[in-house]
């Protein structure tokens, strides 16, 4: 009996020092001291802390809440830490059932994890779409094997979704709104984007490959089966980031990536750019890294679906002014959009652009576009659709072992 | 009512117990509970008498940690030395420990006036690698006690200047170490290199440059003539070196942990390292990547001759989470560097 007695006394001893101890220290302890394999339950409620919390070099956990909006995690009122929830130097980690909200900075940034899994996770800034925003919602980046799957993002003033510099990517069955942009791969080699809706952001789902980075490519990016619509809202990026360059009014905007399908999506009321295929040269940004390829290239857009509004595209992006004088009397802004500056290197020297390195765009429902011939000061933009009339061979699915 | 209550408290205690087992368990495995079980230091634990074998060293540029003063020592295992190397930091044998205790003056002006001891870190190096272990100085002052989770604490002290000053102190969790001191995910020592200790410190009153002590007494192998020996400026003295090599010493400790090609913020494509040579790298008309509004609404890293119009500045100003660099362990504004690094980039062409 007496050791009974005994443990029970540490037992109430330990319950009241730890129920008053902050859940800040709680919870980090835990995923300090999770054993490789384990699973980190969180309960129930809503728990608000002051620093970023983090997990890094363990294997096969799974961080586990009791669902979206039953397990908050709330970084309102963070003092230290830029990120709410990050993860570094894993393998196999998954995380689900939960929500992040208001953290200062990115909402959940997992970065070197070999095996990433986000499963019906949200991650939201709740004072509505604002500059003063984290930057990323779902953040993993320098990632193999991500999964993306049942989530949501709201509010992010850049990228709900993004995925960086990542290799083996599925974002599927999720929704991003109120984002500066809703989903974004970047940098980022074999990705399948299908079943999401992204809708009322700026920009609905951006395939960019930037220079200056660790990893210089992306490539063999698939966008299908999403839903894109009423991506007009004004853009609240702060300045100087890339993505506070995009006009509101866009569906799906590809910058200087190569190799990129994009099928079976519904781009509706997208009122500006629903799609459109851009270099970085059209950006005006420097461009020092000499590894950097600045061309869209291999881009297949086939079987989507285009509705758009009458009327002219958004005033506050550029393009509004653009179309305002390209377009003549009676003609509807085009639903996608190409700025026509290509490789030199992409024609043969019969200037015929070469079979593997084109942009293709077919079969589309509604398909209207403009070749903006950028590069040449808009002297020669075309209506005409011909040019692009080809096809692509279709691009590899990524498949994911996912846990 | 009273019976759901009870049984609910038992079965939360119960779990608390187990996890309390756990983190015993593991904290007795290996590491000691208390900074007084290393036997580090003689006589009284706050004074910092270092014990024999253990040798004081200081950096001649030194990470910035909210006003902080650092005490540095360490200890080589017995009979080993550290071979010379004037690239990256030495090169420890397994066996080392590094010891940094941070500490607040009551007032800046005047030491004599008494300290408070926040924390002491040890970065150890064991077999498999080096630990990072924080232990965080009681109220009386008399010992320093293991923490995992880390924790914040207020700090007041008169300034240089004479000013009061107040503010939150940020103790690190052991992630958060791994956070500055991470070389392609290893963890690693981020301060004493050659360069850094090539400098003077006084020895029980007797002035001496450390690699020559540190050669003399037996701790360094393969130094060269000193005069050969690379040397970081003091970032503050303007006599130890020009602007520019002091605005790139200041950069170096405070920023190349994480921004340099194999660190954390490799991501980011800027790097901060002394080395670096690439302008692009360096931020000079770089446009940023995942700065968020970390930017100010600015285009670049460094603009040649405008500070304002700068993201590095604008970060190293800021004391948001959201914004601000280094991304830890600052809650106030480093004026004095801050001044630096303006100068540095109004004088760019």
């Amino acid at each position: 009996m007496k050791p009974y007695l005994c443990i029970l006394m540490i037992c109430l001893i330990y319950a009241q020092a730890w129920s008053q101890a902050d859940v800040q220290k709680r919870y980090q302890t835990k995923l300090i001291m999770a054993e490789d394999g384990s699973t980190i339950d969180l309960d129930q409620g809503t728990f608000t802390f002051t620093s970023t919390l983090s997990l890094q070099d363990k294997k096969r956990i799974v961080i586990r809440g009791k669902g979206v909006d039953k397990t908050v995690l709330s970084f309102k009122g963070q003092t230290d830490g830029a990120e709410g929830l990050r993860v570094s130097n894993g393998e196999n980690i998954v995380i689900e059932n939960l929500t992040v909200q208001d953290s200062k900075g990115d909402g959940i940034k997992t970065m070197n994890v070999k095996g990433i899994t986000f499963r019906n996770v949200k991650v939201e800034w709740t004072g509505g779409p604002k500059a003063e925003n984290g930057g990323y919602g779902l953040y993993p980046v320098q990632c193999d094997n991500v999964v993306i799957d049942q989530c949501t993002a709201i509010g992010a003033s850049d990228a709900g979704i993004y995925v960086g510099q990542s290799r083996g990517i599925v974002v599927k069955n999720s929704k991003a709104h109120h984002n500066v942009a809703g989903i974004e791969i970047e940098n980022s080699k074999n990705a399948d984007v299908f079943d999401n809706e992204a809708y009322e952001n700026t920009g609905g789902i951006l395939v960019f490959d930037l220079p200056d980075l660790v990893q210089k490519q992306g490539g063999n990016v698939r966008v299908f089966n999403n839903y894109v619509h009423d991506n007009n809202l004004p853009n609240f990026a702060p300045a100087g980031n890339i993505v506070a360059s995009v006009s509101d009014g866009t569906g799906l905007l590809i910058l200087a990536a190569n190799g990129v399908e994009v099928f079976n999506n519904r781009f509706i009321h997208n009122q500006s750019v629903n799609t459109g295929i851009i270099s970085y040269l059209l950006t005006e940004l420097p461009i020092k890294d000499k590894a950097y390829y600045p061309f869209s290239t291999a881009v297949s857009i086939h079987d989507n679906v285009y509705e758009r509004k009458p009327g002219p595209a958004s005033q506050r992006g550029r393009y509004g002014k653009l179309f305002e004088q390209i377009l003549k009397g009676g003609q509807e802004v085009p639903n996608i959009i190409y700025d026509g500056i290509a490789d030199p290197a992409t024609f043969d020297k019969d200037g015929k652009p070469l079979a593997d390195k084109r942009i293709c765009i077919r079969n589309n429902k509604n398909q209207s576009l403009v070749n903006l011939d950028a590069g040449r000061g808009f002297k020669n933009v075309s209506l005409d659709a011909a040019a692009f009339d080809c096809q692509l061979a279709p691009l590899k699915a990524t498949a994911v072992n996912a846990r | 009512m009273l019976a759901n209550g009870m049984r609910t408290y038992l079965f939360g205690s119960l779990s608390v117990l187990v996890a309390w087992l756990t983190l015993v368990s593991w904290r007795t495995a290996a590491v000691p509970e208390k900074l007084s079980e290393y036997g580090f230091f003689t006589g009284k634990l706050a004074d910092q008498q270092p014990a024999a074998g253990v040798v004081p060293y200081t950096l001649n540029t030194p990470l910035f940690s909210d006003y902080a003063e650092k005490l540095r020592f360490v200890k080589l295992p017995a009979g080993q030395a550290v071979a010379y190397n004037d690239t990256s930091v030495l090169n420890f044998p397994v066996g080392t420990t590094l010891i940094k205790t941070f500490y607040f003056s009551n007032d800046f002006r005047n030491p004599a006036k008494g300290r408070r001891l926040m924390e002491t870190r040890l970065l150890v190096h064991q077999a498999e690698g080096w630990k990072a272990f924080d232990y965080v100085w009681n109220d009386e002052q008399t010992d320093a006690v293991l923490e995992v989770a880390g924790d914040t604490k207020m700090v007041r002290y008169i300034d240089a200047k004479g000013e009061n000053r107040q503010h939150a102190y940020m103790i690190p969790n052991l992630n958060q170490c791994k956070g500055c001191h991470n070389r392609n995910e290893v963890m690693v020592p981020i301060g004493p290199s050659i360069r850094q200790l090539n400098g003077d410190l006084a020895y029980t009153g007797k002035k001496e440059n450390q690699l020559a002590h540190w050669q003399r007494s037996g701790m360094l192998t393969g130094l060269p003539a000193l005069s050969t020996c690379p040397k970081t400026p003091v970032w503050n003295k303007p006599e130890t070196g020009s602007l520019n090599d002091r605005a790139r010493a200041w950069l170096d400790i405070n920023c190349a942990h994480c921004h340099n090609p194999n660190g954390p913020a490799m991501t980011s494509g800027l790097n901060l390292r002394i080395s670096e040579t690439d302008p692009t790298a360096l931020g000079i008309l770089k446009p940023p990547v995942a700065a968020g509004r970390g930017s100010g609404g600015h285009q670049f890293d460094i603009v040649p001759g405008k500070p304002d119009e700068s993201i590095l500045i604008y970060r190293l100003h800021s004391t948001d989470p959201g914004e601000m660099m280094p991304e830890l362990g600052r809650k106030t504004v480093h004026t004095e560097s801050l001044a630096l690094l303006r100068e540095w980039i109004n004088a760019m062409k």
